[in-house]
């Protein structure tokens, strides 16, 4: 089986969130980058995989140079061959079908991006890769089982989970649950020598065709202070919450 | 120009995102020119829709079609944007939606939007305000394409009533085999309580309700409140409580009217994921908690003892208010 990850590079979960450039840019400075949570999780259990049925698993990345450390660290969990598309990744539907071709030439039989990248949020590249290769697809993908050409997947739904059964090649939307939070290794010093001498291959783009365009950024405004109730006065917070916020 | 809906049913009710989305829709409408049709699968009154301004129904009753089936139900709504020479289309964020919106997109080559906040704004180019970096941001995203896709965030515009007339008319959806790769097996869901999605009120706990044996008293006062129960990730990832109950940046996004966190200290990915909340109540021991900058009401005190006070209280509210 040939499994392909395909990983963002985005901010930490704990970074400070500022604009530059006229609010017009992300403000890179002094902000640690990290492998997308969401891949991570389908990172994880690709490994999962690799270890118990003989998978091959390579990740790709839509990014620039910088984004090299993010998918050394990749090969360092244990990913085989890194594919980098050399061009700086603006929209869900660009990343999709840059995504697409790589997936395409290397014939892949499962291929999983997690749900949503936590910078954008967009949750768009899964479903957008699937329907461009003409795969199935299965989004909010929180338990994952191969056997020969089926895949038993279920999913998260409002208020519950989906079983569902397909075949081979398939597209998931990965999250938590595909594997847990205490199954995600740390690299170690031998798979970080290791992940050196793997293959990072870097490919030309084939267009930057984007259908929307982040214009300009805002922060919400500030939040007022706390109104603070005494523990032993209950019934001054229902009134609050009656009469003042209106949410009961 | 016509603006497409779609309108979400659970067991043929509409869900309270497809009046959302309707009602969001008949604003641009009102805005740009134009009408409002909506596509609803299997609804049992689809003259439901007129109250929130919608005009005509394509009202879908395929055999096939009576479980979601993301890439089937996709299928339809392309035919129907064809048909109908609509140039937008308007959804909502709930999990199904969310799953169809991409395919849509690719079939339709039109450029998609998620997480959107207001009215777009259509006087120069396209642009609609979004949320990004899970709440911490906003966004503004022009959509370039032709035909444009929003996808509408649950409670960001609310439900607003436009009396109209709508003309409800049946639609096939030319759907194949090639639409149902995925066949689904078995759904399991728990219909005696309100998804986080759906829930008006949530109720969350932490770490400070120090066991899962504790969580009744989170239920007792959800049950009260008709309120969904959440969870912080380091209760899920203890396993006190289901994956499907953490909240947060990793775990479900939560913007609901009301959201009481209790024993919930407020890590930062916490909050980005709870912020689109309308009103937040923080109940907690340590009045150092982060959580304290971030909410509108808070009470510093002890779990055990506030929790059941508070449902008591509300009891009697809600006896006194029914």
């Amino acid at each position: 089986m040939k499994i392909l990850v395909c990983i963002s590079h985005v901010p930490d979960t704990t970074s400070k969130i500022n604009f530059t450039e006229n609010d017009t840019k992300f403000d890179t400075n002094g902000v640690q980058f990290i492998i997308n949570p969401n891949d991570e999780f389908g990172l994880t259990r690709a490994m999962w995989f690799k270890e118990k049925q003989g998978a091959t698993v390579d990740v790709a990345t839509v990014g620039l140079k910088d984004t090299e450390p993010t998918i050394r660290k990749t090969l360092a969990i244990g990913a085989d061959n890194a594919i980098r598309i050399d061009t700086a990744p603006i929209d869900g539907y660009q990343v999709a079908k840059e995504l697409a071709k790589v997936a395409k030439d290397g014939e892949y039989d499962l291929i999983i991006a997690g749900r949503e990248s936590i910078d954008y949020n967009g949750g768009m590249v899964p479903g957008m890769l699937a329907k461009m290769l003409g795969y199935g697809f299965i989004n909010t993908c929180v338990s994952l089982e191969i056997d020969g050409n089926t895949a038993t997947a279920v999913r998260e739904i409002d208020g519950g989970k989906e079983t569902s059964k397909t075949e081979l090649p398939l597209v998931i939307g990965g999250q938590k649950g595909l594997v847990e939070e205490s199954d995600l290794k740390i690299p170690n010093m031998r798979g970080i020598m290791m992940a050196r001498k793997k293959p990072l291959n870097v490919v030309e783009p084939i267009g930057n065709e984007v259908s929307t365009e982040a214009k300009k950024f805002t922060k919400p405004a500030p939040k007022g202070e706390v109104k603070l109730v005494d523990a032993e006065n209950i019934d001054e917070l229902i009134n609050l919450l009656h009469n003042e916020a209106k949410a009961i | 120009m016509s603006i497409l809906v779609y309108t979400e049913t659970e067991n043929g009710k509409f869900k309270k995102a497809s009046f959302e989305v309707a009602s969001y829709a008949k604003a641009i409408a009102d805005q740009t020119g134009g009408s409002v049709t909506a596509v609803a699968f299997n609804a049992a009154n689809p003259q439901e829709l007129e109250k929130y301004g919608v005009n005509k129904v394509l009202h879908v009753e395929n055999e096939k079609l009576q479980k979601f089936n993301a890439d089937a139900y996709a299928q339809v709504i392309t035919e129907a944007t064809k048909q109908e020479t609509a140039s937008i289309i308007v959804v909502s964020q709930s999990a199904n939606a969310k799953y169809l919106a991409p395919l849509l997109a690719v079939n339709l080559e039109a450029g998609y939007a998620s997480n959107v906040v207001e009215v777009p704004n259509t006087e120069d180019a396209f642009t609609v305000k979004r949320t990004a970096f899970t709440n911490k941001a906003f966004n503004e995203t022009a959509i370039n394409t032709s035909t444009k896709i929003i996808g509408l965030s649950t409670n960001s515009f609310g439900v607003h009533e436009s009396e109209t007339s709508a003309e409800i008319i049946s639609f096939e959806g030319a759907v194949t085999d090639e639409n149902f790769k995925i066949n689904v097996e078995s759904v399991d869901k728990n219909t005696d309580k309100v998804s986080i999605a759906d829930a008006e009120v949530v109720i969350s706990g932490g770490r400070g309700l120090k066991g899962p044996e504790n969580w009744h008293l989170i239920e007792d006062l959800a049950e009260t409140l008709n309120a969904a129960t959440a969870c912080s990730k380091p209760v899920s990832d203890m396993g006190w409580r289901p994956h499907g109950e953490h909240v947060g940046q990793t775990g479900k996004p939560v913007a609901t009217n009301l959201y009481i966190a209790i024993g919930i200290s407020g890590a930062i990915q916490h909050l980005a994921g709870i912020s689109a909340s309308k009103t937040k109540v923080v109940i907690n021991n340590d009045p150092e908690a982060p959580f304290f900058k971030a909410a509108d009401y808070g009470i510093v005190g002890d779990a055990f003892e506030v929790i059941p006070k508070l449902t008591e209280k509300l009891k009697e509210f809600k006896a006194n208010n029914a």
